[in-house]
């Protein structure tokens, strides 16, 4: 029955996705990317990963639809049309579906406990993870201690992300042509409801934001999905509230410092590990039972994966919107 | 019985993604948006626990929330770029508007 | 009891789907943009108060069904708002509710 749910769903992905392609007017195609966003999140909830599942709603349909929609308010809303080389593009296509198709033919079926996957590394992450770690959640153990390397080359690369987008957006012109923004009667600071409604909400999606963050040793969650929430919780303030008041509530440079004491929390768990004896990223160091220092090390390292990612969303929002005012 | 719902609940995820796509104006393709995410939220509910999963109705959560957001910011996206096209036109009374 | 509280999350579950599906169908054939704004928000709330009603039902008095509530109290406060907001940015942008026709107008066209 999973299956059948999961061929609808991809069936939904592919005309999704065409439809995508298709359209020639980009706001139809974020919203199509939102649609698309859901139902891959979807499609991850049914196989189980609902960590992933979680990220992709939270990232993907979320995030950023909002990011998505400030950079069209600054670009025009019709695609151009490319350029006139579109045989080579659809034979190059073609021929990598074929070999594509081609290669699945070859695929262990799917949930057969023969295949590959399930033979090498799995079950020793499943076995070796009570002995070592001691979480329910496997895999934030995996995330956070196993692989603890590719976590860090993430939030350093979402650390990158933010110091590009920041270094391409804020060189506009100045205050030059500052103006107010008029009451125009559409706006959401004007309408009572959606105000009193936003400002209702903000709280408690922080405080699920933190309840994400800790969870995430027993449940999905953790550092990603819980920087994308909190980040949200602001974006609600600052769309029913305005930019200046979020700004006041949460200048940038908190959000600077945000970014960049996050990432270095991450390295500096690192480097405690070899400065305690052991090696890089060696969390069993940082206390008398290994057990508990793997406990904080994971706890640790999730906080800064949280505060990079809550700063980068955060600093990047204020960069378009900040732009779209002047 | 959470099947019946499952398959309710994907049908309408269908119907309102075929709004999506057909809309003539914008605002359908929004309301087309909302009324897939509120489905996405119901639809994560009930497998949580037609699989046996309660700790996972986290993501239900989490989505419920992120739903308003983005609406709100779509919503807000059409204020400024209203607000842009009646500057425009102020300052240049030749330009015309454009709807969709 | 426990056939009660079957029977009771069952047609609790259906009356749900059977929102969701006029919803679904509303939305796709009604004629205009704030008939469809309509039917899809009230068969939106209305659905999900059955559905989640039914599934708490099933679960009982456990930490899942508070979670449910919670998603069901965001639901009913986030929803409403969401269509409101929706509903007054196409008047204000010029779109006529047009009682007597069936298809929308823009204004200026």
């Amino acid at each position: 029955m999973t299956v059948l749910f999961g061929i609808f769903l991809l069936t939904l992905l592919v005309i999704t996705a065409v439809a995508i392609v298709q359209t020639r007017n980009l706001f139809v195609a974020v919203m199509l990317l939102g649609i698309f966003s859901l139902l891959i999140a979807l499609n991850f909830f049914i196989l189980d990963a609902a960590d992933v599942a979680l990220t992709e709603a939270a990232v993907g349909a979320g995030i950023s639809t909002v990011l998505f929609l400030g950079a069209l308010a600054l670009t025009s809303e019709r695609e151009r049309l490319g350029t006139q080389h579109r045989w080579l593009s659809l034979v190059v296509v073609t021929s990598a579906t074929l070999v594509v198709l081609y290669a699945t033919f070859d695929k262990p079926l799917f949930g057969d406990p023969g295949a590959p996957v399930h033979q090498h590394v799995a079950p020793w992450y499943l076995e070796k993870t009570p002995e070592y770690i001691d979480i329910p959640n496997v895999v934030t153990a995996v995330l956070g201690s196993f692989r603890g390397y590719d976590t860090l080359g993430e939030v350093f690369v979402v650390f990158t992300a933010g110091i590009g987008v920041m270094f391409l957006l804020s060189a506009h012109s100045g205050g030059a042509n500052r103006r107010k923004q008029e009451a125009s009667g559409i706006g959401l600071r004007e309408h009572l409801i959606p105000r009193v409604v936003g400002r209702l909400l903000v709280p408690f999606i922080l405080l699920f934001g933190l309840y994400v963050q800790f969870h995430g040793d027993y449940g999905p969650g953790g550092g990603f999905q819980a920087g994308a929430l909190i980040a949200a919780a602001f974006i609600l303030y600052a769309l029913v509230e305005g930019e200046e008041r979020t700004l006041a509530a949460l200048p940038q440079s908190w959000l600077n410092a945000l970014m960049v004491s996050g990432a270095l929390l991450y390295g500096g768990v690192g480097l405690a590990g070899i400065v305690l004896g052991s090696s890089f990223l060696d969390y069993s160091v940082l206390s008398a039972d290994p057990i508990a220092g793997q406990h904080l090390g994971i706890i640790l390292i999730e906080a800064g994966v949280g505060m990079t990612v809550t700063g980068v969303l955060l600093s990047i929002f204020h960069a378009f919107a900040a732009r779209d005012q002047a | 019985m959470y099947y019946a719902v499952t398959i309710a609940v994907l049908v309408t995820m269908a119907l309102a993604l075929t709004r999506a796509l057909i809309g003539p104006t914008v605002y359908d393709r929004v309301l087309a948006v909302n009324m897939f995410g509120t489905k996405t939220v119901l639809l994560f509910s009930v497998i949580a626990f037609l699989s046996g999963r309660p700790d996972f109705l986290d993501l239900a959560l989490a989505y419920a929330l992120i739903n308003f957001i983005g609406i709100l910011a779509v919503l807000e996206f059409f204020r400024s770029r209203a607000n842009k096209r009646a500057e425009e036109q102020r300052g240049n009374p030749a330009d015309g508007g454009e709807t969709d | 009891m426990d056939i009660f509280l079957n029977l009771l999350s069952w047609v609790l579950l259906s009356a749900g789907g059977v929102f969701v599906l006029i919803g679904g169908i509303g939305a796709l054939r009604m004629p205009n943009l704030y008939t469809r704004m309509h039917a899809a928000s009230v068969t939106d709330t209305m659905g999900a108060v059955l559905v989640l009603t039914g599934v708490m039902v099933q679960a009982g008095l456990t930490l899942a069904t508070i979670k449910l509530g919670a998603i069901l109290i965001f639901l009913l406060i986030t929803s409403p708002t969401a269509s409101y907001a929706l509903a007054s940015a196409a008047l204000l942008a010029g779109i006529k509710p047009d009682a007597g026709q069936a298809a929308d107008r823009t204004r200026g066209s």
